[in-house]
């Protein structure tokens, strides 16, 4: 049993009040709200060792460097990834999936095949389809059921020896669907293709084991588990880190330079050139030691009583529509009032201090297999209490009838 | 007939006599219920300014030396807004569209629905108005 009213004392931001009332947050899938403990590991960081790393002789480079360091073992053993440099440190979700498409630049041939599921958002879209145009792959798309769940038989039948890459998100950003990734990846891998997910959306709920799930990549930002913008990580398998071209030219991602040629740095640091976001990478480990501390378990419990309570509530509006309706979902409600369009429930919303996000999610396919321009999005964390999705209740109900 | 400045001041005394946001809200809601309809041939993909949260179409026409503006919207508060800013600027000339500004807005309480990150379409219809505006002004030199 997590003890709310104490785990909401960590959160600063959760006592402040939004338009005269108090702050309901619920655009968790958005970004996560920072916990003091993290918060005081930034402060630390810039008032006591803030320097550049790797390359310092003096102590306060030392130290950051190790404490860097430190952070990406916290994330190697979080994700139980074989070894530490298969953690690559990004600016989040986007940069990592780019980094993984320009490394398959110069590894894909004309017609080979990728395949995107029609859950994703733009960022795991996007640079596929720019990866298509420079190498003249072919993208295919594993289209997805009414309930928001992926077809897993039409799936099968879109692999073949041409698949060289797959990739899916753990969860779906605009849905909650829990995708079968286990499945994806040990189907994919049958015909000799690579798999990245996107767990952007999973890492706030669930613990993933990368070396379980046989994932060849796995990406995500630490803003979305209590971390801060701006940093978040790649886990790629060292023998496909080592087949791929460097992204970024710089500082830090050489071994030797002259003007003639430059050889690569090793694992971590070929993809990690100049000087990165050193702070956010050891608020991104302190994140996960207060998540971890708190326990996914306990949270995973407690978010599914969120979701139970909140979908059970919502449904009972009348001519609410819930989209995602998939058993396997987590803590994210998409829904619409009938005739009424998103922004303007998200508007009255915000008026009443109830921060939700509306619109299409960055995911504009799901919006048109739905027919509709976009939802008005739930999303539940851990600090999150029912009495919260009461006022939601309330609120809906309140919109509904001053837009009716 | 009204100026620009004397619409505007109107509105502004309107909206003082409401207590709080509900009712600012509600009123900007039968506003957008009572907007008369953009012609269905005007609503066309060239008349459409995309936001990311809500579209707006906007058609203009010159009759004599003023310009009419038509609009709608898919989301009722962003029509709402809209009809206050045709009742502001349509059937006006065109140089007093030019010259005139939209301060107003942040005097009734509703400077957050033209901020160019809320990307409600509302900024980019205030940019139409004036470059309708422009364009039929050189048309009337």
């Amino acid at each position: 049993m997590l003890d709310i009213n104490k785990i909401r004392q960590d959160f600063p931001i959760l006592k402040r009040q939004v338009n005269g009332k108090p702050l309901v947050y619920f655009d968790n899938a958005a970004t996560s709200q920072t916990p003091q403990q993290v918060i005081d590991v930034i402060v630390d960081y810039y008032s006591n060792y803030n320097a550049n790393i790797h390359r310092g002789v003096h102590a306060l480079s030392q130290e950051a460097t190790d404490k860097y360091e430190e952070a990406r073992l916290t994330i190697q053993h979080h994700f139980n990834a074989e070894k530490a440099h298969e953690i690559i440190f990004t600016s989040g979700t986007t940069h990592s999936i780019n980094l993984v498409a320009n490394g398959f630049a110069t590894l894909l041939q004309k017609d080979d095949e990728l395949i995107v599921s029609a859950l994703e958002h733009h960022s795991n879209i996007v640079p596929w389809q720019m990866l298509c145009e420079k190498t003249g792959a072919i993208l295919k798309v594993i289209p997805m059921t009414l309930e928001g769940e992926l077809d897993m038989d039409a799936y099968s039948k879109l692999l073949s020896n041409k698949t060289k890459l797959v990739f899916v998100n753990h969860i779906s950003n605009a849905l909650g669907t829990i995708n079968p990734i286990k499945s994806i990846i040990d189907q994919a891998h049958k015909v000799g293709a690579a798999v990245l997910i996107d767990g952007a959306q999973a890492c706030p709920h669930i613990k993933p084991d990368v070396q379980a799930l046989d994932a060849d990549f796995y990406v995500t930002s630490a803003h979305k588990i209590c971390g801060p913008t701006g940093i978040g990580m790649l886990y790629g398998k060292e023998a496909w880190l080592n087949k791929m071209q460097p992204y970024q030219g710089g500082g830090e991602m050489i071994d030797q330079v002259t003007f003639e040629k430059t050889t690569y740095a090793g694992l971590p640091h070929k993809f990690e050139a100049g000087t990165p976001n050193i702070c956010g990478g050891i608020a991104f480990g302190a994140a996960l030691d207060y998540m971890n501390a708190i326990g996914f378990d306990a949270i995973a419990d407690y978010e599914h009583e969120l979701l139970d309570y909140g979908t059970k509530q919502l449904e009972a509006i009348d001519g609410l529509k819930i989209y995602g309706t998939s058993k396997n979902k987590t803590s994210v409600i998409s829904f619409n009032l009938e005739g009424i369009h998103p922004y303007d429930v998200g508007t009255l919303l915000d008026k009443m201090g109830i921060a939700v996000r509306t619109g299409h999610h960055c995911a504009q396919p799901i919006m048109a297999f739905y027919k509709i321009p976009g939802t008005v999005r739930a999303s539940f964390a851990f600090y999150n209490t029912k009495s919260e999705i009461d006022a939601l209740v309330e609120g809906v109900k309140k919109a509904k009838m001053m837009l009716s | 007939m009204q100026t620009i400045k004397e619409i505007q001041d109107e509105i502004i005394d309107e909206f003082s006599m409401f207590e709080d946001w509900e009712e600012r809200y509600q009123y900007m809601i039968d506003l957008g219920k009572s907007l008369p309809l953009i012609a269905p041939e005007y609503k066309t993909e060239s008349n459409i300014i995309k936001g990311c949260q809500s579209k707006v179409w906007v058609h203009a026409e010159l009759n004599d030396d003023q310009i009419e503006f038509t609009a709608d919207s898919d989301a009722i508060i962003t029509k709402g807004i809209i009809a206050i800013l045709i009742r502001v600027f349509s059937n006006q000339h065109p140089k007093d569209i030019l010259d005139a500004n939209t301060d107003f807005i942040d005097e009734i309480g509703l400077k957050e629905h033209l901020s160019p990150t809320r990307a409600n379409g509302l900024v980019s219809m205030i940019k139409q108005i004036k470059m309708y505006a422009i364009a039929y002004q050189t048309q009337l030199n």
